[in-house]
């Protein structure tokens, strides 16, 4: 039985097969109940806004600022309104997901292939996050500064061009691997102690899993804001 | 494409890419809308109405602040004003009171001088006729005694 709990599988998906696309189910799985239990407390934390907060309302309102805080740092005063909303969701995205997947004892609920976890172990959400990073700081440059957005390549000298070019991919590369690698590396890391040692022991790292997981976070949220603001700001 | 066998599984993998990818895009797209329209709009209306609520309740907290010091400035300069007129009617008071107390003094000392100088010149007019009486009544005498020595003789 404990063999069973702890089993390790990695790399098998629980497949859903839509006309002739085919899609890993347990991903969205957990991130429907994620998500949902986020909105959950999100509606339930701002059905009776007051002036004067109390409990969840506080927590909303904490989260609130530290994003605008993280917005404003990396993006500037003057265009972080726009993207605190994306680089907000991004946030609690990749937090809950990560925490949602160390916290949450998936491994109980049995799949007929593959198992539940940290949606952002698959490599499809890291991409796909990391590609909307790509678009949106594409997007702000060229809606704030027209084909002027392009002078960011040759700036300070054309020397730089090619390396510019090559961040282009690289930094959807990086945000994709580094959240993809980190979670993963947690939950098998996790799994395989469990799995060696099903007692006490897993529970460090574990607590280490979550300080990871909350950093990777920060992180991919920081970095997302920084690419942004680095699209946005005006040369001189 | 990207289809790796790793740990042997016989389908999938790690890197296997699919239609997951722009699904879960799609869906974090529309989280960012809802999480808008349900989190950062409300919430961040609270948040900056009442900061703005808080900056001007500061703003005019320091307004009335800076006025109360200058009533405050004010009634010291309007205290200190009738405090002088105070003391300036004080000293004018004293001032005619003593005026009026020499004047007073100085009457009562004539008025003593003039009835001592009246008794005096009576008691001096009654004095002398008092004398004139009594050398009247002498020579009476006298003329008496004359006249009674030159009889017997």
């Amino acid at each position: 039985m404990l063999t069973n709990f702890a089993a390790l599988e990695v790399g098998q998906h629980l497949y859903w097969q839509i006309g002739n696309i085919r899609l890993h189910g347990q991903v969205f799985l957990t991130s429907w109940i994620l998500l949902g239990a986020l909105l959950f407390f999100i509606s339930l934390g701002t059905k009776k806004m007051e002036n004067d907060p109390k409990g969840l309302q506080n927590l909303l309102e904490f989260l609130w600022d530290y994003i605008r805080d993280l917005a404003r740092t990396q993006i500037g005063e003057k265009v972080y309104r726009d993207w605190m909303p994306f680089i907000g969701t991004l946030f609690l995205f990749v937090f809950v997901s990560n925490w949602g997947g160390a916290l949450i004892p998936w491994r109980l609920i049995k799949l007929p292939s593959g198992e539940l976890g940290a949606p952002t172990a698959d490599i499809n959400t890291t991409i796909a996050l990391a590609l909307l990073v790509s678009l949106s700081y594409f997007y702000a440059g060229l809606s704030n500064k027209g084909w002027r957005y392009f002078e960011y390549y040759v700036h300070p000298t054309p020397i730089m061009l090619p390396f510019k070019i090559l961040e282009d991919f690289t930094k959807p590369l990086s945000l994709s691997f580094r959240l993809f690698g980190n979670i993963l590396a947690d939950e098998l890391v996790v799994g395989v102690l469990v799995f060696l040692v099903p007692l006490i022991l897993p529970i460090p790292v574990m607590f280490l899993g979550l300080f990871t997981s909350a950093i990777q976070a920060l992180i991919f949220a920081t970095l997302a804001a920084y690419y942004i603001g680095e699209a946005v700001e005006e040369h001189h | 494409m990207l289809a790796f066998n790793f740990f042997g599984a016989t389908e999938g993998g790690l890197f296997d890419i699919n239609a997951t990818l722009p699904l879960m895009a799609i869906q974090v797209v529309a989280l960012t809308y809802i999480l808008n329209s349900l989190f950062f709009k409300p919430v961040g209306n609270v948040v900056e109405n009442r900061e703005k609520f808080v900056s001007n309740n500061i703003i005019e907290a320091k307004n009335k602040l800076s006025e109360v010091k200058k009533l405050e400035a004010d009634l010291m300069t309007q205290l200190q004003s009738a405090r002088s007129e105070a003391q300036r009617i004080v000293g004018e008071a004293e001032n005619e009171s003593d005026k009026l107390y020499k004047e007073a003094l100085e009457f009562a000392n004539n008025e003593a001088n003039a009835s001592k100088e009246k008794a005096r010149l009576e008691i001096e007019s009654q004095t002398s006729a008092a004398r004139d009486q009594l050398s009247k009544q002498a020579d009476d005498l006298s003329e008496l005694i004359v006249n009674r020595l030159i009889l017997e003789k």
